[in-house]
């Protein structure tokens, strides 16, 4: 059988493998502070050692993040935070690394440390968890200074209780962790620095960044590649199937 | 089969539970001291098929490499304690909780429950009972001579009975429980919540003292649901289940158009 029936396979492969990220997408189309995976296919052309590059083979990958900030939605939570533009929350992952997030849905843990949904301790300006003082109530201003006044306490003993750490490393160096966390650089690279130009905006929720329209004629152009695929094998065999009939009519 | 498929099945599920939750605070739209939850996703765990950076020959390296996300999950329910409405029922045994706290009930089998429910009745013992009939703790009992009862903002109890006009005699203290997380507290139904690890454990305090918040008389704490919020929501989840489910329908397209072959 023709070799086209294998390129044209491998392609099909790869459109499956492009489809799961499609779909991982769009099913994270309600996911705060989600970042859509970018993906894309290179081409691996295989040229032999003489002769003509007949075959072209193809690799999916998925380059980076498209980081463009989500819509903001309010929900009037005081614990709710959303980054205004470019920038990401540093908290401390469980592999003792700082990871990066835009999630900002925080809460308070029962030992009275700020935390993420997944129970990730958010980091302070100095690298360390931040204390919310028992029963206080906690408000943010745009530059991440957290003010809190204990529960019971005077109107004018509120105090600065530290700051949170923004950073803003370049998008090349942001990578995805298998965990869904951004990890900025190398492994055993420092990690990123605060950044004071981040602004952050209380009360409000960053929602996703998937493009739903795109996302969705991405699949249906996946499907149509798909189908284009099969025909190409589909061809092949038909091929085949045609020189076999003149070689056994011949005998 | 093909993974976009159980990817898919993820982005419908959790659409589904955020439905759920939607549903249940529209249908808790008028029950007193009832407070809102919200549904968190987060992307599941990403499968890194081929590493970047990884050798493909003795000189060139994977420029980029592929990680496939497994789709998302609902990780929290989370409800959110804010204030609710107050509203003015004109009724001496209504309360409501004018800042944090939580009214502390026992259970008939002896433990104790938290709850912002404030519609108060008195049970055939005299006993200061919630609208389910649980007493509030501190016990207060409340005499059959009474003629009125004063709920004042920081919880005394007091009533006045006949006889000495315009005697009152103060019969009790009513106590708040405020909590380091109540997103933490478990819900019971019925209003009820109760501690759990989470929550951290009840700290008692007079009402309007060490952060508790004050009491109101003649006044009920309603939903703190926003409809136009939840409905806003429910359009959402709505299209992107619909969306979901046409990423099913075109994978399941391209498995046909495999089969064909």
């Amino acid at each position: 059988m023709d070799r086209i029936a294998y390129t044209a396979a491998s392609g099909a492969a790869r459109v499956l493998e492009q489809q799961a990220v499609l779909t991982n997408n769009m099913a994270n189309i309600s996911t705060s502070g989600f970042r859509e995976q970018l993906s894309n296919y290179r081409s691996v052309p295989l040229v032999a050692q003489q002769g003509l590059p007949t075959r072209v083979f193809t690799v999916a990958t998925t380059p980076g993040s498209n980081l463009q900030p989500g819509t903001l939605a309010e929900t009037g939570h005081a614990l709710d935070l959303a980054i205004a533009g470019d920038g990401w929350f540093s908290v401390q992952a469980p592999d003792g690394r700082q990871a990066y997030t835009r999630a900002g849905e925080f809460a308070v843990s029962p030992q009275g440390l700020l935390v993420n949904q997944q129970g990730l301790p958010v980091l302070s300006v100095d690298e360390a968890p931040i204390e919310i003082p028992d029963r206080g109530s906690v408000t943010f201003s745009p530059d991440g200074y957290i003010t809190a006044l204990g529960a019971g306490d005077n109107p004018a003993d509120i105090q600065v209780i530290g700051q949170l750490k923004l950073v803003n490393p370049p998008a090349a160096s942001m990578l995805r962790g298998d965990d869904g966390l951004f990890r900025a650089g190398p492994q055993d690279g420092p990690p990123a620095q605060a950044d004071p130009a981040v602004r952050i905006v209380s009360g409000f929720v960053e929602k996703s960044n998937v493009s739903a329209a795109e996302t969705m004629v991405g699949l249906i152009r996946n499907a149509r590649q798909f189908e284009m695929q099969m025909k190409v094998i589909q061809d092949a065999g038909t091929n085949a199937e045609r020189a076999n009939t003149i070689l056994s009519s011949g005998g | 089969m093909i993974r976009s498929l159980w990817i898919a099945k993820t982005g419908l599920e959790s659409q589904q539970t955020n439905m759920d939750v939607i549903s249940n605070n529209l249908a808790n739209v008028n029950t007193s001291g009832f407070k809102r939850s919200r549904a968190v996703f987060e992307d599941l765990m990403y499968q890194t098929i081929r590493q970047p950076g990884a050798q493909v020959g003795a000189a060139n390296q994977l420029p980029s490499g592929l990680q496939v996300g497994t789709g998302v999950r609902t990780v929290a329910t989370e409800r959110i304690h804010s204030q609710g409405d107050l509203k003015d029922t004109g009724n001496s045994m209504d309360i409501a909780i004018d800042g944090r706290g939580f009214l502390q009930v026992e259970m008939p089998d002896g433990t104790f429950a938290y709850t912002r429910d404030g519609s108060l009745q008195v049970d055939q013992n005299g006993q200061l009972v919630t609208a389910g009939g649980y007493p509030v703790q501190p016990p207060i009992n409340i005499p059959d001579n009474a003629l009125s009862i004063t709920i004042a903002r920081d919880g005394t109890v007091s009533v006045t009975q006949p006889g000495a006009t315009g005697t009152n005699v103060q019969v009790g203290q009513l106590q708040l429980s405020t909590f380091i997380n109540p997103t933490g507290l478990q819900s019971e139904g019925e209003n009820l919540y109760v501690e759990t690890d989470a929550s951290g454990p009840a700290n008692f305090a007079q009402p309007g003292l060490d952060g508790a918040g004050l009491i109101l008389q003649n006044y009920v704490e309603t939903s703190n649901v926003n409809v136009a919020e939840e409905l806003v929501n429910m359009i959402t989840t709505q299209r992107a289940y619909e969306m979901n489910s046409k990423s099913i329908q075109t994978s399941d397209q391209m498995l046909a158009r495999l089969t064909q072959l």
